[in-house]
């Protein structure tokens, strides 16, 4: 880490240090990749809980009288169909109907919404939203006013229920509610990147290393853990959610990665639809397909998936998953590759293994 | 933690030299760099290398490694238990995570491998 000078710290930092945490270089920040052990964080999350430093995220405040048509220009999703309190998974996308980022808007109020981005595209998205604005539009990179910390698990809503006042039970899935969690203001909202059942907490940086210490503490007897980028992405993964970089971007349509349920044709245009109307004629050349290595090995992101020896697709993400103890990894093929049960080969650093597609999410957490 | 009596390599593995025969494995501090290993692949018994030469891998959940001889020889025993239960290699690296056996050439030259106390001080400037 010789240019630490360079690197941002998250207003947790701290408490990573404190903890014994392994820090690496993610997007220009200094992030927690791992505490006690990967495996070990992604146990906790599945079967207890785990808290996750996702501070490096970005946060736009989208605010006046045209910051609902605006949204909806710009953004694939019905903003118009989004009421306040609630939040819903979209995405910015090229007129060419492929991916600049994927992103989560929440509504705020009437005319006032939160746009949260990947960390390695803040700069780029809100150039994204700048170019493209129009109307009475306040356009706001509150970046550095947000930290953002992510309660994740079955354990998590008992967890963070002995720090609020506020009604958890009441927040369902992807709505939120602003309130304080220990005595700091927090926008509570039931989202996630695990595949389980869990909070993030959006708040002001200054209250978060006392909000992430008393959920440690409050938390421990249940088996709560301090989670790093580690388990975020094995967890993700098992869960078979996106990552911009691996499964979208610049290059992929909503209808390849199968996230087509977030492009709502219907209501009126917005940035890509003209391109993606052509595609959806023509149908989808490839898919993402979730396959499992039957043979020894762990194929990643950028093996081939090969048939006759010529390369005919890629893996975008690939692990080993803790949860079911197997190799697992999200691959684009063509079409009559996609079906279920179909082997395929892929080429792992010169090595040819077996893997058959299987479905999707590779793993679904009982209710 | 790091033995007297085993040397080690600038790659991260040590080597226990017994007589005309060695063994082999990673170090304590390559098992924490790695995280939870959760494959290990190992050469064939009767396999003959040249120093330096590629052996196998090892995989953790996030991260492949792979696995160097320091040390000219034909291998002639390798550690199966730990090809079936991959954590032995972070639980116990230097005893029961050991890798392979070899039968060291005549010629070998393992003037280039550090003492403990050296490779102490060489990780440390890795782990700066």
């Amino acid at each position: 880490m010789s240019d630490s000078e360079s690197l941002r710290k998250t207003p947790l930092h701290a408490c990573h240090e404190e903890a014994g945490a392994r820090l690496v270089d993610f997007a220009g920040w200094i992030m927690p990749v791992q505490y006690r052990g990967l495996m070990a964080e992604h146990e906790a999350v599945r079967t207890a809980a785990g808290l996750f430093d996702v501070s490096h995220m970005g946060e736009f405040h989208v605010r006046g009288p045209d910051a609902e048509s605006f949204l909806q220009r710009v953004t694939p999703n019905d903003v118009a169909k989004l009421r306040v309190g609630r939040a819903h998974y979209s995405a910015l996308l090229t007129e060419e109907g492929t991916y600049v980022d994927d992103l989560l808007v929440y509504r705020l109020a009437k005319e006032e919404f939160l746009v949260v981005v990947n960390a390695a595209n803040i700069a780029k998205d809100f150039q994204w939203f700048e170019s493209h604005r129009s109307g009475a539009v306040e356009l706001e990179n509150a970046s550095d006013r947000y930290a953002l910390l992510a309660l994740q698990g079955p354990r998590a809503p008992e967890i963070l229920s002995r720090l609020t006042e506020t009604d958890l039970p009441a927040i369902r899935y992807y709505r939120f509610a602003m309130g304080e969690v220990a005595g700091h203001r927090a926008m509570i909202s039931r989202t996630g990147y695990t595949g389980e059942d869990g909070f993030e907490l959006y708040m002001a940086p200054q209250g978060a290393p006392e909000v992430w210490r008393k959920l440690l503490e409050v938390g421990g007897e249940d088996g709560l853990q301090p989670a790093g980028l580690g388990a975020r992405d094995t967890l993700r993964l098992e869960a078979a959610m996106a990552l911009y970089g691996h499964e979208i971007d610049d290059t992929t349509t909503p209808w390849e990665a199968g996230l087509g349920w977030t492009i709502k044709m219907a209501k009126g245009d917005f940035v890509g639809r003209s391109a993606l109307e052509a595609l959806s004629g023509r149908g989808a050349q490839r898919s993402l397909i979730g396959f499992e290595v039957t043979d020894r090995g762990i194929a990643r992101q950028g093996h081939g998936v090969v048939v006759d020896g010529e390369e005919v697709g890629r893996v975008t993400s690939g692990t080993y998953s803790p949860t079911l103890k197997k190799a697992l990894g999200l691959a684009y093929v063509p079409k009559a590759l996609a079906e279920l049960g179909q082997t395929v080969t892929l080429n792992v650093r010169g090595k040819l293994l077996a893997a058959t597609v299987i479905e999707t999410p590779f793993y679904r957490r009982s209710k | 933690m790091y033995l007297d009596e085993y040397l080690y390599s600038k790659e991260h593995e040590w080597v226990h030299v017994e007589g005309e025969t060695c063994v082999l494995g990673v170090t304590d501090f390559a098992q924490h760099q790695l995280g939870d290993v959760v494959f290990v692949e190992l050469p064939e018994v009767g396999q003959t290398f040249e120093a330096d030469d590629e052996i196998g891998s090892i995989e953790s959940v996030k991260a492949v490694a792979e696995l160097y001889t320091p040390v000219a020889g034909e291998v002639v025993e390798t550690n199966e238990a730990v090809v079936d239960d991959p954590e032995v290699l972070n639980s116990d690296p230097h005893n029961n995570g050991w890798l392979i056996k070899m039968k060291i050439d005549a010629g070998a030259d393992l003037s280039g491998l550090m003492s403990a106390d050296q490779y102490k001080e060489f990780i440390d400037g890795e782990d700066a």
